[in-house]
C-alpha cells in the first residue's frame, strides 16, 4: 500500500496547516467584500450627488463645485454627504447633550442586537424542531408546512402592531417579531439538511439496528449542519430587521429602531442623523452576520465544503 | 487464524449456517403499475468462514439478494436465515456488517470517529471501543491516518475505512456490495489481496457482490453465477484455488481455466436466454 499511502499525507498536512488558520482567513474575506460594499456604496452614492446634487463649497479646501444636473432626490437635505453623516457620529446627539451621537447610536444597537439575539435563538430552535417533527412525520409535515408557508406571506409591518395588541407593549412581543422572521428560513432549511444524508448511510445505520433517535443525532442531525448555517446566516440579519420593525409598535424605550422614528420626526434639522442610525443598523446585521459565520467556520472545520 | 474475533471475544458466535436461502422471490411493483421480477427462486447455503461472490450482468438482482441477506429489503417469496435465524432477527442482533461500493463515510467524523460509530450505535463501552478502533485500523494498515478526515484520503483508503468500520463489531457475516467497483485496477488488485488477508485473521464469511469475473475467481471459494431478467442462479463454480491466494495465484493456468469457466458459464446463460427470447417472439409473431 505504499505508494496509495504516499500521496495523501501530503494534501493532509496542506489542509491541516490551511485548516488552522481558515477561520481566520474566511472572515477576513468576509469582512473585506463588506467593506468593498460599503466604498462601493459610498461612491456611488457621492458620485450621484457630483452628478445631481447641490453646489460643493468648501472654502477651506478652496472647492467650489457646481454640479452640471439638478435632482432634489441629490439634494443634501435628501441624501447627505457621506462625510457628513460619518462626521455627524461625533457630534452630540442632542444640542449640548454630553453624549455623542455615536455613543448613543452604539448604545442603541446593542440594545436592539440583545432583543434580535433572544428572538434568534429561539426562532432558531423553533426552525430547528419544527424540521424535525416534519422529517420524522408526514402527517405533521402535511398538517402544517402549508400554515409556515402561509405565515411569511403577511408583511411583517401589517402584523406587527397586532402582535403589540396580543401580546402587550414590551420585549416580549418585540423578540416574538424577531422569531418570528427568523422561524421560517430555518425550518425551510432544515427540513432539506435533515433529508440531506445519502440513502445508503442510513441503510448503514439499519444495518446496525439503529434507533430513530441514533439516526437523528448520528446522521441526520450532523448532516443538516451546512444547511442550518446558510438559513443562520438569513436569519441573523432577518432578526435584526424584525426587531428593529418590532420597537416602534413595541413601545420600546431604546434601540435603533425607536432611535429611527424620532431621527425621522427631526429630519429637516438634522437629516446626518436618521442616515447614521440607518449606517449602524445595517453595521449592526453584517457584524451579527459575521459573529454567525465564524460559529459556521469552527462548526465545519475538517469538512470539505465550508460554504460561504 | 482467527485470533482477532477469539482474542476480543464478544461477537455473534453463528449457530447455523451465515446464510441459508430457500426460493427467495422479490418483485417491484413500477410506477406504471406493472412488475418486474428482480429475483426468482434463489436457493443458496454459505457455509462458515466461505468467501461467496455474486457476479452477474446489471439488473441480474445481485445486488438486490445482498439486501435481502441484510434485511434491508424484504423478499417477496421464500426464507432468508442468517446465522441460523430470520434475517430481521439477525440484523436486529447484530450479525453482519455492510460495505456499499461508494465508502459511505461521514465527513464530519475523523477516520478512527468513523470507525467508532457503529460501537456507539450498539452502546460499546469507552475502553473496549477505543480498543477495537485501533485494532480494526491497524487490521487495515490505517493506523497513522486515525486523526484524518475522510476526504484527505484517496479513495482506495476510504474503502478499507469502511471496511474497518463494517469489522469493528466483529459480525460473523460480511455483506459486500462491489466494494472496489469504483477503484482504478491496481488499487483493486492491492486491496484484492488485502480483503483475503482480512477475510483470514478475522475468519468472517464474506458474501461479495462484484461485476469482475478476475476478481471473482480470485477471491472467492464459491463462484454464484446469475442471470438477469428474471434474476435466477444459473450456476455456482466452486474455487479450488490453493489458499493463500497471492500475485502468483493470477498467473497460475488453474485460474485462467476458472476465469474462463465463469465467463462461458455467464455468457451461455446470455445466449441461452436471447434465444428462448428470440423463440418466444416467433412464437408471437
Amino acid at each position: 500500500m505504499t505508494d496509495e499511502q504516499q500521496a495523501p499525507p501530503e494534501s493532509a498536512v496542506a489542509t491541516s496547516r490551511g485548516r488552522s488558520s481558515a477561520p481566520a482567513r474566511a472572515l477576513l474575506r468576509t469582512a473585506a467584500v463588506m467593506g468593498l460594499f460599503l466604498l462601493g456604496v459610498a461612491v456611488i452614492w457621492e458620485g450621484f450627488k457630483a452628478l445631481f446634487g447641490d453646489p460643493w463649497r468648501y472654502p477651506q479646501l478652496g472647492i467650489d463645485f457646481r454640479p452640471p444636473f439638478h435632482l432634489l432626490q441629490a439634494a443634501d437635505l435628501q441624501l447627505p454627504h457621506v462625510w457628513d453623516i460619518v462626521g455627524a457620529l461625533a457630534n452630540p446627539v442632542q444640542r449640548s447633550a454630553a453624549q455623542s451621537l455615536g455613543q448613543f447610536l452604539v448604545g442603541a444597537a446593542i440594545f436592539t442586537w440583545w432583543e434580535a439575539l433572544i428572538g434568534f435563538v429561539i426562532g432558531a430552535l423553533v426552525g430547528v424542531v419544527l424540521a424535525t417533527l416534519f422529517v420524522h412525520s408526514r402527517l405533521a409535515e402535511r398538517a402544517f408546512v402549508p400554515y409556515v408557508i402561509a405565515s411569511q406571506t403577511i408583511p411583517i409591518v401589517a402584523l406587527a402592531p397586532l402582535i403589540v395588541v396580543g401580546l402587550g407593549r414590551g420585549i416580549v412581543s418585540i423578540v416574538f417579531i424577531a422569531v418570528y422572521l427568523t422561524f421560517f428560513p430555518v425550518t425551510i432549511a432544515e427540513v432539506r439538511g435533515l433529508r440531506s444524508p445519502d440513502p445508503r448511510s442510513l441503510e448503514l445505520m439499519r444495518s446496525y439496528a439503529a434507533s430513530r433517535w441514533s439516526i437523528f443525532w448520528k446522521v441526520r442531525l450532523p448532516a443538516s449542519v451546512p444547511y442550518l448555517f446558510s438559513a443562520l446566516k438569513i436569519a441573523a440579519t432577518a432578526s435584526v430587521v424584525g426587531t428593529i420593525i418590532g420597537e416602534d409598535p413595541g413601545g420600546a424605550s431604546e434601540g435603533l429602531g425607536r432611535a429611527i422614528v424620532n431621527f425621522n420626526q427631526q429630519y429637516i434639522t438634522g437629516p446626518e442623523k436618521l442616515w447614521a442610525t440607518i449606517l449602524v443598523a445595517s453595521l449592526l446585521g453584517m457584524a451579527f452576520y459575521l459573529v454567525v459565520r465564524m460559529i459556521e467556520v469552527i462548526a465545519l472545520r475538517g469538512r470539505r465544503v465550508a460554504q460561504a | 487464524m482467527s485470533v482477532l474475533r477469539s482474542g476480543m471475544g464478544a461477537g455473534a458466535v453463528p449457530s447455523g449456517a451465515p446464510v441459508s436461502l430457500s426460493g427467495v422471490g422479490k418483485t417491484f411493483q413500477t410506477s406504471g403499475g406493472g412488475r418486474t421480477v428482480a429475483l426468482e427462486n434463489i436457493d443458496l447455503d454459505v457455509q462458515p468462514t466461505e468467501f461467496i461472490s455474486l457476479i452477474g450482468p446489471s439488473g441480474c438482482g445481485k445486488s438486490t439478494l445482498l439486501r435481502i441477506v441484510g434485511d434491508l429489503i424484504e423478499p417477496s417469496t421464500g426464507t432468508v436465515q442468517v446465522n441460523g435465524k430470520p434475517a430481521r432477527r439477525a440484523r436486529l442482533d447484530r450479525d453482519y456488517g455492510m460495505v456499499f461500493q461508494a465508502p459511505v463515510l461521514f465527513e464530519w467524523r475523523s477516520v478512527e470517529a468513523n470507525v467508532r460509530l457503529p460501537l456507539e450505535v450498539m452502546g460499546v463501552d469507552k475502553g473496549t471501543r477505543e480498543q477495537r478502533v485501533h485494532d480494526m485500523l491497524e487490521l487495515v494498515e490505517l493506523g497513522a491516518f486515525k486523526k484524518h478526515y475522510p476526504h484527505q484520503l484517496s479513495g482506495g483508503m476510504q474503502q478499507r475505512v469502511a471496511i474497518a468500520r463494517a469489522l469493528c463489531f466483529q459480525p460473523a457475516l460480511l455483506l459486500m456490495d462491489e466494494p472496489f467497483g469504483a477503484l482504478d485496477e491496481m488499487t483493486r488488485e492491492r486491496l484484492n489481496i488485502e480483503v483475503l488477508r482480512i477475510w483470514q485473521q478475522t475468519g468472517t464469511t464474506i458474501l461479495f457482490v462484484t461485476h469482475s469475473i478476475p476478481e471473482a475467481v480470485f477471491l472467492s471459494t464459491r463462484v454464484v453465477v446469475m442471470s438477469a431478467r428474471p434474476g435466477r442462479i444459473s450456476e455456482v463454480i466452486s474455487i479450488d484455488l490453493p489458499q493463500p491466494r497471492n500475485d502468483q495465484t493470477r498467473e497460475s493456468e488453474r485460474y485462467f481455466e476458472l476465469v474462463t469457466q465463469v465467463r462461458e458459464s455467464l455468457r451461455g446463460r446470455g445466449a441461452a436466454a436471447s434465444a428462448a427470447r428470440a423463440r418466444a417472439e416467433g412464437g408471437i409473431g
